[in-house]
Formats: C-alpha cells, sequence, structure tokens
C-alpha cells in the first residue's frame, strides 16, 4: 500500500539538502501548520454542504441548489459572506474574554484535527499518550465555550454556558470510558500503534460485543461533546436564540461554527481511528485476494469513507430525534452511559484476560 | 426502580429510537416533491381545482356561455366582480333581452373562494391555474374577462 512517508521524507530531504537543520525544521513546520489549517477549511466547507444536503433530504427537501451545479458552491458563498459582515462590539461586554472565547474554541478543535491518523504516513502528532491527548485538547473548547456565555453579557449565552458546562464535562466522561476500553485491548495509547495493530481485523470486530458497545456509547457521548441535536442545550435556538454564540457575528461567530462542524469530523474521525481500523483496509483473515484487493485501494480513501460513514450515522441521529431536556440530558449520562460504560470497561478486561 | 426494569427500559428505548431512526431513513429514500419554480414553468404541476385566476372560456366562433343573470355578481362577498349588461334585441323572438355588455373582474380585491364558479347556472366563468399575477399598476388587475365582440352561445339543438 502506497504510503504518505516518500511524499513526506522527499520534502524533508530536500529541504535540509538546501537549507541549515534549524531552517529546514522550522519550514516543515510552518509546511504542516499551513495544511492542517487548510484541511481544515476544506473540510468545514465541505461538511457543511453536506449537512446542508443531508438535512434536506430527511426533510423530504432538495437543499442549497442555486450556486452551482446542485449547489456546490454554496458554503464557498457562505463563506465569503460571513467573512464580510462586521463584527459588532457588545456594550458592557468583557471585550478581552469575548474575543479570546473563539479562539479557545478552535485553537482546541484544531489541535485535536492534528493528532489524527489522516492516511499510512500522513499524521502530524504522534505522541505516545497520544488518546490522552486527544480527550485532553478536544476538552478545551468548552472554556471556551463558558469564556463565550460569560463575556458576552447577556441570559441567554449565561443559560447556554451553563448547560453547556454541565453537559459536556458530563459526556467526556463516557467518552474517555468508551476509548479506555480500547486501550485496554490494544494496550497502548499511541495512535499510530493502535492502527497498526488493527491491520487484521478492526478492534469493532476483534473486540467482540464490549468493543461493539464501546463503539455506540462513544458516538453517543461524543455526539453529545459536540453540542448537535438531539443534545443541543447550549444553543438550543427555540429557547435560547443561538445558546452561547448569540452575541457574536461575523467571522467571530464564523469560528464557532466553523469547531462545531470539525468537532463533528474529529468525533467520527477518532471514533474511525479507535474502532474501525484507521486508514486500514479491511481485512477478513483466511480471504487472500479479497485483502489484496482492498489493499489496492489508498489509505486516504478508507480513512474518509469510513469517517463518512459515521458522520452520516450522526447526522441521521440529529436530525431524527427531537431536542432532550437538560434534567433528562443528565439523568441519561449519569443514570444510563455511565454505567453501561464500566460495566463495559470490566466485560473488556474479562474479555483480554480470557 | 428496580433492577428489571431498568434494563428492560433500555431495551425499549433503543427499540424505540431505532424505529425512529428507520422512519427518517424511509424519508431520506423517497423521491423530494421540491418544485423548482422558474425552471419547471410552464409544467402543469396543479391539482384540478387550483384557483389561479378566474377566465370566462370562449369557443372558436367567440361565444362564451354567460347569460348576465348576475348572480356570480350577487354571491361575491369582495364586490369584485361587475356583470354591465346592456339590452339588445332577439332575432328568433323579436323581443328585447338583457345580453353581457362587459364582464370586469377585479384581480386586486378576489379572494379566491371560489363561490362565483360555484354559484354561476351556466358553468360560463371557471380557474385558470396561472398564479403569475404580479403588475406594477394596479389599474392592470381589473381585467375584463369576455372578449371584445363576443356573445353568448346559441342554445344548443337537441
Ligand atoms: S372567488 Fe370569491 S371573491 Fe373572487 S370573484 Fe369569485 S366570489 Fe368574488
Ligand atoms: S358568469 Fe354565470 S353567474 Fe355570472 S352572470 Fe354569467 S351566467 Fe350568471
Amino acid at each position: 500500500m502506497w504510503s504518505f512517508s516518500q511524499l513526506t521524507d522527499w520534502i524533508d530531504r530536500s529541504l535540509h539538502s538546501v537549507m541549515g537543520d534549524g531552517w529546514a525544521l522550522t519550514v516543515e513546520f510552518i509546511l504542516i501548520g499551513v495544511a492542517i489549517l487548510v484541511a481544515y477549511a476544506v473540510l468545514a466547507l465541505f461538511l457543511i454542504y453536506a449537512e446542508r444536503k443531508i438535512c434536506a433530504f430527511f426533510q423530504c427537501r432538495i437543499g442549497p441548489n442555486r450556486v452551482g451545479k446542485w449547489g456546490i458552491f454554496q458554503s464557498v458563498a457562505d463563506m465569503i459572506k460571513i467573512l464580510l459582515k462586521e463584527l459588532i462590539r457588545i456594550d458592557n461586554s468583557d471585550k478581552f474574554l469575548f474575543r479570546a472565547a473563539a479562539f479557545f474554541v478552535i485553537i482546541g478543535s484544531i489541535c485535536t484535527f492534528g493528532a489524527i491518523p489522516f492516511a499510512k504516513g500522513l499524521h502530524a502528532i504522534d505522541f505516545n499518550v497520544g488518546v490522552f491527548y486527544l480527550t485532553a485538547v478536544s476538552s478545551l473548547g468548552v472554556v471556551g465555550i463558558l469564556l463565550a456565555g460569560w463575556s458576552s453579557n447577556s441570559k441567554y449565552t449565561m443559560i447556554g454556558a451553563m448547560r453547556s458546562g454541565a453537559q459536556l464535562i458530563s459526556y467526556e466522561i463516557s467518552a474517555g470510558l468508551s476509548l479506555m476500553t480500547i486501550v485496554i485491548l490494544s494496550g497502548t495509547m499511541q495512535l499510530s500503534e493502535i492502527v497498526e495493530q488493527q491491520g487484521q481485523a478492526w478492534f469493532i470486530f476483534k473486540g467482540g460485543l464490549p468493543a461493539v458497545i464501546a463503539f455506540i456509547t462513544y458516538l453517543i457521548a461524543g455526539h453529545a461533546e459536540t453540542n448537535r441535536g438531539p443534545f443541543d442545550q447550549p444553543e438550543a435556538e427555540s429557547e435560547l436564540t443561538a445558546g452561547y454564540h448569540t452575541e457574536y457575528s461575523g467571522i467571530q461567530f464564523g469560528f464557532f461554527y466553523l469547531a462545531e462542524y470539525l468537532n463533528a469530523f474529529i468525533i467520527a474521525a477518532i471514533a474511525t481511528t479507535m474502532f474501525l481500523g484507521g486508514w486500514q483496509p479491511l481485512h477478513i483473515p483466511g480471504w487472500e485476494g479479497f485483502n489484496r484487493i482492498m489493499d489496492y485501494i489508498p489509505s486516504v480513501i478508507w480513512f474518509f469513507g469510513k469517517t463518512c460513514f459515521c458522520i452520516f450515522l450522526a447526522f441521521w441521529v440529529r436530525w431524527s430525534f427531537p431536542r432532550l431536556r437538560i434534567d433528562q440530558l443528565l439523568s441519561f449520562e449519569w443514570k444510563i452511559l455511565m454505567p453501561i460504560c464500566l460495566i463495559n470497561l470490566i466485560l473488556m478486561s474479562v474479555y483480554v484476560i480470557l | 426502580m428496580n433492577a428489571g426494569k431498568y434494563i428492560k427500559n433500555i431495551f425499549v428505548g433503543i427499540y424505540r429510537l431505532c424505529q425512529g431512526m428507520y422512519i427518517t431513513m424511509l424519508n431520506f429514500c423517497r423521491p423530494k416533491i421540491t418544485e423548482q419554480y422558474p425552471e419547471n414553468r410552464g409544467k402543469k404541476i396543479y391539482g384540478e381545482r387550483f384557483r389561479g385566476l378566474l377566465t370566462m372560456p370562449h369557443d372558436s366562433e367567440n361565444h362564451h356561455k354567460c347569460i348576465a343573470c348576475g348572480i356570480c355578481m350577487n354571491n361575491c362577498p369582495n364586490g369584485t366582480i361587475k356583470v354591465i349588461t346592456r339590452m339588445e334585441k332577439d332575432e328568433t323572438t323579436g323581443r328585447d333581452r338583457k345580453v353581457l355588455d362587459r364582464y370586469i373582474y377585479n384581480l386586486g380585491s378576489c379572494i379566491f373562494c371560489g363561490l362565483c364558479t360555484r354559484s354561476c347556472p351556466q358553468q360560463a366563468i371557471e380557474w385558470s391555474n396561472n398564479f403569475e399575477h404580479s403588475v406594477f399598476d394596479p389599474g392592470k388587475l381589473i381585467k375584463q374577462l369576455n372578449r371584445e365582440g363576443s356573445s353568448l352561445a346559441p342554445k344548443k339543438t337537441e
């Protein structure tokens, strides 16, 4: 299978041949940063378009269809519009925190984005505590949300932020516990190692029932972490106008919007990496010919295909169910989801020992 | 809450959620009914009873069926219709007879209730599908439905 490390090695070697080690490293850092930012923006545009189309199809509509064929340039037009909009100054708001909040949210999500193994050899940050890093950095967003709610000096944003704080911190536990079940199975926290181990069979097949349960609980908890329906109390548009980002306008609002969509992508990507084998092709032990054919499909396509599948599941859920009440939401987490995760953790430990 | 009920609740919940997702998936796969308006202009996409614009059909010899009885005018709740008549000598009987001179319909005040077409004893007026009514000058909303020089269709001899 073709590996992106050939390309990255080539860039590395050619940079080293023309300049010193320090400069080469600096240029590489900048290149990676730019690549991640561009990928982030492009994916966000694609996701916004996909969400609008899929939502429309679930509601028996056609969705955007005016800008370009089938409206494919709709989100580009939206982006231009949002860039041209005025940034409204809010009286009596805490100016510094108000500005900083949007950056907290987006930086948290970009840092997580950088740690995802996109394809064979295409992996920017690979710590030996990768899973730990993912959960830690992705929960940085909640700080931004709380700051946004607090600094806007508005009741709606305040209530939205408080709900969001309660919700995100609760669901983080379930998400972490589900990831832990996979860490037990694989015995490592390094993402590249986890993906490598799934070459023969994806963890969702290898891990038996506990892995399947962990996959589902992770999807639910992750879905709640991204503040999307039916868990969208923080922005509940029918109760709180727009929740924690009510007072934001222009590109600051755009940051929240981008982060929301990219978080959905990140959750799907982590689910893919941990449960569905990351960029590993589908291998069935014993079927040599089948495995060989699967190897011809590039790893990028495997990764994005599986991620899109998870995202589609999320959209499907989002447009199927009504919003929960905040107490229902919390009792669902603490009384149902977390016990299931804990029991599942024990199940997985037993499974691994046996 | 005892343990059995708790576990049963979870499974019933999962079953119900799957039911809901099944329904939305059916909707996802269903053909979409959105009409793309300016592109499909001229295609007939309306129901039989769609009330677009009141018209008075004329046959090839410029005959309409209105006997100028004025029932539609009296039934109209808005005073939208004005049936203006004149007297004319009937050729067969030689007596004076009331015929339609002008049939004035004010689109601006019509509420499309359909009482006029329902109450007409002759089915002389009916609805067309044309719904693109906007004009820049309110005077253009007042329309004359009978054509110039039209006359009542002669009674069919059976
Ligand atoms: S539809 Fe109603 S309002 Fe319009 S002309 Fe007929 S009777 Fe009058
Ligand atoms: S349109 Fe019908 S109801 Fe109206 S005056 Fe003519 S015949 Fe009478």
